[in-house]
């Protein structure tokens, strides 16, 4: 399928020489989104301040995740890691009783080689609480890539649909929920992974009843204890760009089918998802051009501020290739896509309708490039002076200091940005610091540092 | 392994970057992997830096892990060296790569053959000091490193200067309130004829270290970072050093007595005069500090015997400890500090100023501490902040961790004369004022809404009825949580499980008996 398009995007990488944040951050949006879960990270010191203090979510109240610190006499192996481990998640059933504990692996348990997943199915047996093991190390993902190895963990624990092996269905699994519900339907079962708030997940769920589809489910779902059933028949569909290791999982060892269509951001995206999933169903899509059309309606007063204008994604997030498409419909020009990787099967049709939303608004194709540099980006914005930077947290002051606007990317992690109806809050991030420029234009100063800093040559 | 929510000092690579990233055009070289660079977020966001953060991170991924490092990170390091033409790189590994015990050293030795700076290793042992520690360590390091070579090269200057001067030794970046309270001593020495020869390592030149020993003698205002430094500076270079920490109207003259007596050392030879600054601290301790005069008002009479609980890093526990109870005549019913490194130190200083005392780094401990205690003030970390949230106990914060909150634009410094102005105005805001107290025992309160639990655990053993919670809910604020706490202890010793209003009273009864 790339072949296709290979010919006309052009991928580079570069050194790696790049700021993003380590993937155990994913526990701060999945705790909240599994609500009877528990987080335990495995980790050093340095792991413990990071989620603390980095991504300013401190440890008040009925905190859900903790760090299981590794001290010196864990790392020389003189303490068993068994018995600290079991002492640790027994405290932990006591104040909290989860459904299900999450293991995160780190950089230092992957270095000390230290057997998670080999301990936590004796652990389990002992202690009478799931575990599940993700490997969210630095060394391997970034960022976001942090909730793919949590998802593809618990794909793992999600209750087989077919009949034959109830018998070995996991622990805390409620298969009472039987088959009845997707028999209902005249389509396969589907079910939708990605974690998502759950007001936006049921707008999706919404706009697909739209369309005569029942989701039967989603990975994550609410509670550990109503995993979605999978196997031989189910159809599965992911909604962000970060989960292609869920998705091998998926197919691969649950043998669920998996519908590749573009992610489910912007009026564009949601409509050519939701087009793709119909198809897949053999079902014609009733209304969706409309929809589509009264969506960016909508966006005028949005769209007027941004036509024309430039944007530079440093690359953080992996949501990069989505948003940089949505942009360009927009009529915005795209001068970079920095990603910190990039699963080109997984993102086939994301890069396929990029590809053609550029011809269809007569843009250049972006540069993509994986795993950056950002010493070297930050000359090329000298040069490229874009209006505006989609940076993570390190570079927006310095950038900003010199002229060039920027915005985080980590609020498109965390903003409410999928389907129809939320598209007009990603433009309103967007468009937050053009706005923000035009009440300040009249100060008359737009660099803050001395000449030899400056970005804009002068 | 240990189960962990929440630390009040970071780890030790923190503390060497922050060292690092203070002097002026230094660069630090992470070995790292991906992720671990969050201190340049931190710098960046918290200090509202305009410039990038001087460190980068040389990724430790799959690839380098089969490989080795050697490679990658002398390939960084001679770029940066071209890039940014620093006078410095310092290479520090995090907690992770650390283990890997590359010989990282050896990149050093043979990257620095390639690179026009200088190239050092931070030499700490990430998993037994903190980020606190290991900035001390640090910035001795560099220090040593510098005037060794120096040394070496004989080119150093002992002679001191014409007027007397003096180093200032740990203010950096991502500190508490640091660049008020250093502006706030270049005020003070100003005001003293005394210039300043250096400021270490904030805004300081690795090249101009071989001067440092030009001072008449070293300062360090705060004893977690800086003392290793000014120990060797007095070992090697017969410098003498000042480390009362000027917070306070009485440690502040204290500090200012001790800079005399070292100015005199050499006053007569070098100047011709010994000096005398007895009537500088008379005059701003009683007409230009408001905080001597704060303290003899009819406001501050209010706070006497009142009961505050102290907490955080030794330097700013040990001094609020003192401000409060000698100044303010407070009650000071537990201090207690984090540095657990510094614990003979903290114990000497506040023993005769506090009724007990809590050295701990594990933030339940300090929780269940101040939920027993039950002062009427907390001054604390973040931290106690939150943990005075939840117990409707209000908290003054006096001491890093730092939050975004502690970098106000404005002027607030903790040290010196303008310093004991904040920290009489933090005092006191946070206490319930005056009046406001008296009405509020008066009238019983405004504040009449539904009862909420003040304990940090909650007991499901006792239920009380319907009227008795209405009465409750009568009793002010402040005092109901102490009031509810007292009846369920009266219930409990008595077997009783069910709280009329009948156990209220009499479980009053039974306390004032």
């Amino acid at each position: 399928m790339n072949s296709a398009i290979s010919d006309t995007l052009t991928f580079e990488c570069e050194t790696g020489n790049y700021h993003t944040f380590c993937p155990i951050s994913c526990v701060a949006w999945l705790y909240q989104k599994i609500e009877d879960s528990f987080f335990l990270v495995v980790g050093t010191k340095t792991c413990g301040y990071f989620l603390q203090n980095a991504l300013g979510v401190m440890i008040f109240a009925e905190p859900r995740y903790a760090m299981a610190e590794l001290e010196e006499g864990d790392i020389s192996a003189q303490l068993n890691d068994y018995q600290e481990l079991k002492n640790i998640c027994l405290q932990i059933k006591k104040d909290r009783n989860p459904s299900v504990i999450v293991w995160i692996g780190t950089c230092t348990t992957e270095i000390i080689k230290m057997d998670l997943e080999g301990m936590a199915p004796r652990l389990e047996a002992e202690i009478g609480i799931p575990i599940v093991v993700a490997r969210a190390n630095g060394l391997d993902y970034a960022f976001t890539q942090g909730e793919d190895t949590v998802l593809a963990a618990m794909a793992q624990r999600c209750p087989e649909i077919s009949v034959a092996s109830k018998q070995n269905q996991p622990m805390g699994s409620a298969f009472s929920q039987t088959l009845k519900v997707s028999n209902q339907q005249d389509h396969p079962p589907l079910v939708l992974f990605g974690s998502l708030p759950s007001t936006v997940a049921s707008q999706l769920d919404l706009e697909l009843k739209r369309q005569s589809i029942e989701v039967s489910g989603w990975l994550p779902s609410q509670r550990y204890t109503d995993l979605p059933l999978l196997g031989e028949g189910v159809h599965v569909c992911g909604v962000n760009p970060f989960l292609s290791r869920t998705a091998t999982t998926l197919m691969r060892r649950r043998k669920c089918k998996l519908i590749s269509a573009p992610f489910p951001i912007g009026p564009d995206g949601t409509r050519a998802w939701i087009e793709k999933i119909c198809s897949v169903f053999g079902i014609q899509p009733q209304g969706l051009e409309e929809r589509e059309n009264q969506i960016w309606d909508g966006l005028k007063d949005y769209i007027d501020l941004v036509r024309g204008k430039s944007v530079f994604f440093m690359g953080d997030n992996l949501l990069e290739v989505s948003l940089a498409r949505f942009l360009i419909r927009c009529g915005m020009v795209v001068y970079e896509i920095g990603i910190p990787y990039m699963d080109k099967r997984y993102q086939a049709a994301e890069l396929a309708l990029l590809q053609k939303t550029c011809q269809d608004m007569n843009v250049p194709m972006p540069r993509i490039v994986e795993k950056p540099d950002n010493y070297n980006q930050v000359q090329r914005m000298r040069e490229l002076q874009p209006d505006l930077a989609i940076t993570g947290m390190a570079h927006a002051n310095p950038l900003e200091a010199r002229g060039i606007s920027t915005k985080w990317s980590v609020e498109f992690t965390f903003a409410q940005i999928h389907g129809f109806t939320n598209a007009r809050d990603i433009l309103e991030l967007v468009t937050r610091p053009l706005r923000r420029n035009h009440s300040l234009q009249g100060l008359g100063w737009s660099s803050l540092v001395k000449e030899q800093n400056q970005l804009i040559p002068s | 392994m240990k189960l962990a929510y929440w630390m009040y000092a970071g780890p030790a690579h923190i503390g060497t970057l922050r060292v690092a990233s203070s002097f002026k055009n230094v660069h630090a070289i992470m070995h790292a992997p991906l992720g671990d660079d969050y201190f340049n977020v931190m710098r960046s966001m918290l200090e509202r830096e305009r410039d990038f953060t001087p460190v980068t991170a040389s990724i430790v991924d799959r690839h380098v892990l089969a490989r080795g490092s050697q490679e990658k990170v002398v390939e960084n390091i001679t770029r940066k060296d071209q890039e940014e033409n620093p006078d410095l790189i310092v290479l520090t590994p995090t907690c992770t790569s650390s283990i890997l015990q590359e010989d990282l050293q050896n990149f050093v030795n043979r990257s620095s053959m390639s690179s026009k700076c200088d190239v050092i290793l931070a030499d700490v042992n990430h998993y037994r000091v903190n980020e606190l520690q290991a900035a001390d360590r640090t910035l001795e390091q560099i220090i040593k490193y510098y005037l060794n070579d120096a040394v070496k090269q004989k080119n150093v200057d002992r002679s001191i200067t014409e007027y007397p001067s003096v180093n200032i030794i740990g203010f950096f970046t991502l500190g508490f309130h640091q660049q008020h309270d250093c502006r706030e001593l270049k005020r003070l020495f100003n005001d003293l004829g005394i210039q300043i020869n250096q400021i270490i390592p904030e805004g300081g030149s690795v090249t101009d270290i071989k001067n440092l020993p030009n001072a008449w003698f070293n300062v360090v205002p705060y004893r977690e970072i800086g003392l290793m430094t000014a120990t060797f500076l007095e070992k090697e270079f017969g410098m003498p050093y000042v480390s009362t920490t000027p917070m306070g109207i009485v440690d502040t003259a204290k500090f200012i007595r001790e800079l005399q007596f070292y100015v005199n050392f050499y006053a007569l030879e070098k100047i011709g005069y010994k000096v005398n600054y007895e009537s500088y601290i008379d005059q701003q301790t009683r007409f230009v500090s408001q905080a001597a005069w704060f303290s003899r008002s009819i406001d501050c009479q209010n706070l006497t015997g009142k009961k505050a609980f102290v907490y955080g890093d030794s330097t700013h526990a040990v001094s609020m400890t003192k401000i409060l109870s000698r100044e303010m005549g407070i009650n000071v019913i537990c201090a207690g500090t984090y540095c657990k490194q510094d614990s003979q130190w903290f114990k000497e200083q506040v023993s005769e100023y506090c009724e007990q005392i809590l050295i701990t780094d594990n933030h339940t401990e300090v929780g269940d501490m101040i939920a027993k205690l039950e002062p009427s003030a907390i001054f604390g970390t973040q931290m106690e902040r939150h943990i005075g949230k939840r117990l409707g106990i209000p908290c003054g914060v006096i001491s890093a961790p730092v939050h975004i909150q502690n970098f106000p634009l404005s002027y607030r410094p903790f040290l010196g004369y303008e310093g004991t102005n904040q920290i009489a105005d933090l005092v006191y805001n946070s206490f319930t004022l005056g009046m406001e107290d008296h009405l509020l025992e008066i009238f019983g309160g405004h504040d009449t809404k539904e009862v909420i639990t003040k304990s940090l655990s909650t007991d499901l053993d006792l239920t009380w009825t319907m009227e008795s919670q209405k009465e409750l809910s009568k009793i002010p604020g402040f005092v109901r949580g102490k009031i509810k706490r007292n009846t369920e202890k009266y219930a409990r010793e008595k077997g009783i499980t069910s709280i009329t209003v009948e156990v209220m009273y009499a479980a009053k009864e039974s306390l004032s008996a």
